[in-house]
């Protein structure tokens, strides 16, 4: 059995090595925030931007661009180590590999997902979002986002090695991600609806809760498959 | 009389076994499609609401069953797989994959076609269509992550994990789409109420399901024979057994 107290200073460790990476390569960062401020951007040249319909639109289009900038930055969480064997070393050492790999998952949630959630207030308002709404979604956002990275970090680590590289990962992880985007969306479809966000917050948080205990341990028993 | 299973886990016994059952799978899947079909088809009277077109049931309720089931199967060969280490699982949920596609996409296709008449619409975005939908891409992640690794015990535990990971998905997916949005008939058939359908329409669907689920059977013992003979090509008993 691993020591209980080699879990959290594991994941510890884990969490300030790639924040530390992260703060080091910040123009990655800058991208990654460039990308998602495209995407949403792109959708009102598309389609008339009529306030109404863009009210409308906002929250989904927020959610799926928070989606796809997530999965933009999925590879740079093990390919790098994987390339130059730091993974190696990583899952040689006596410390559990699911603590490890959870530092991992939410230094990556903490460099992509956070500027998301941080980000949506000011791209909502250019949606013609309300007040409310923004709260709502901001609220979904916080709780969903740390979902995608997770579940993100399985399919990562189990295309380590792969031909195919980004559109493989886009097609495991996608339709994982279905779930999180329909509560985190629907959420603010509920209070348009004059009905409480309530329920989706619950499922959202459930959804949380479930891939935290679940995804660490397939995240390291991919990243184990992959080393074989 | 005791039989010893794990005989079967090993490619070299399990090879001739599948030879001589698919056939047998195949024979009864044609006689028990003709029958149903010709229940479906001949014997079962036009629905007052949905004239002839309900008739697509026969093949569309069996295929959307098998593609849900076939999922749920290979997740069970995959976790077994992973954790007995067996070779022979990891070929079956390899075998099941491509079948388990094709029939989410045939229930697709013929429910784009019932729909078109029934509801005036090809497509809508209902609980179960999406679903069945996005099962079709979890298969379609599957094979294609095996395509994509090379080393071949590798991509074994890669899908064999992914299937894992896809059938714990499976139910919160159905359920997230299902309170998102309904306009899909209540279940033609309930375990807990009495059936809405007619007798003659039932026995006609149960016996086609049947037929496909054999179909399935005898068409994942074929593949995975080809699997087998493709992976032990360089081992000495493949040759031996060919008898060159």
């Amino acid at each position: 059995m691993t020591d209980p107290h080699a879990v959290l200073p594991a994941f510890r460790w884990a969490l300030a090595r790639d924040l530390r990476i992260a703060l080091r390569s910040r123009n990655e960062l800058g991208i990654q925030l460039a990308f998602y401020a495209l995407v949403v951007t792109l959708f009102p040249l598309t389609i008339a931007p009529d306030p109404a319909l863009l009210n409308t639109l906002g929250p989904g289009v927020l959610w799926v661009a928070a989606l796809l900038s997530s999965l933009l930055a999925l590879p740079r969480l093990f390919a790098a180590d994987f390339a130059d064997g730091t993974l190696a070393a990583i899952a040689l050492s006596p410390r559990p590999l699911a603590a490890l790999v959870s530092g991992k998952m939410a230094a990556h949630w903490l460099t992509t997902g956070l500027p998301v959630v941080v980000l949506a207030p000011v791209f909502a308002l250019a949606y013609h979002a309300s007040a409310g709404d923004v709260a709502v979604l901001v609220a979904g956002l916080a709780l969903g986002t740390p979902i995608l990275s997770m579940l993100g970090a399985v399919g990562a680590a189990l295309t380590l090695g792969a031909r195919g590289g980004g559109s493989l990962l886009a097609l495991l992880v996608l339709p994982l991600y279905v779930p999180v985007l329909i509560f985190g969306a629907g959420a603010v479809d509920a209070v348009h609806a004059g009905m409480s966000a309530g329920p989706h917050f619950s499922l959202l948080g459930a959804g949380l809760l479930l891939a935290a205990l679940g995804t660490p341990f397939a995240t390291a028993a991919a990243v184990r498959i992959a080393l074989d | 009389m005791s039989v010893n299973w794990f005989k079967y886990a090993s490619p070299a016994s399990f090879l001739p076994l599948a030879g001589r059952l698919a056939p047998g799978f195949l024979v009864a899947a044609a006689i028990l499609a003709a029958i149903g079909l010709y229940l479906g088809l001949v014997v079962a009277p036009t629905d007052f609401q949905q004239g002839d077109a309900y008739r697509i049931i026969f093949i569309h309720v069996p295929a959307a069953w098998m593609a849900m089931f076939i999922y749920v199967v290979m997740a069970g060969w995959s976790a077994l797989a992973l954790g007995y280490n067996t070779r022979l699982s990891a070929m079956m949920a390899q075998a099941l994959a491509p079948t388990g596609a094709a029939m989410a996409f045939l229930a697709l296709w013929t429910g784009a076609f019932w729909g078109r008449p029934t509801w005036g619409t090809y497509w809508a975005w209902d609980a179960r269509m999406t679903s069945t939908l996005i099962l079709l891409f979890l298969y379609l992640g599957v094979i294609a992550l095996r395509s994509s690794i090379d080393d071949v015990r590798r991509a074994d535990r890669a899908c064999a994990l992914l299937a894992l990971v896809g059938v714990v998905n499976v139910p919160i997916i159905y359920f997230s789409v299902k309170w998102w949005n309904t306009l899909h008939q209540g279940s033609s058939i309930s375990l807990t109420a009495a059936p809405k359908m007619a007798m003659i329409m039932l026995a006609a669907m149960l016996v086609m399901t049947f037929a496909v689920w054999f179909y399935c059977i005898a068409v994942v013992l074929w593949r995975v024979q080809a699997i087998i003979v493709e992976r032990e090509q360089n081992s000495g008993w493949l040759a031996k057994a060919a008898g060159t």
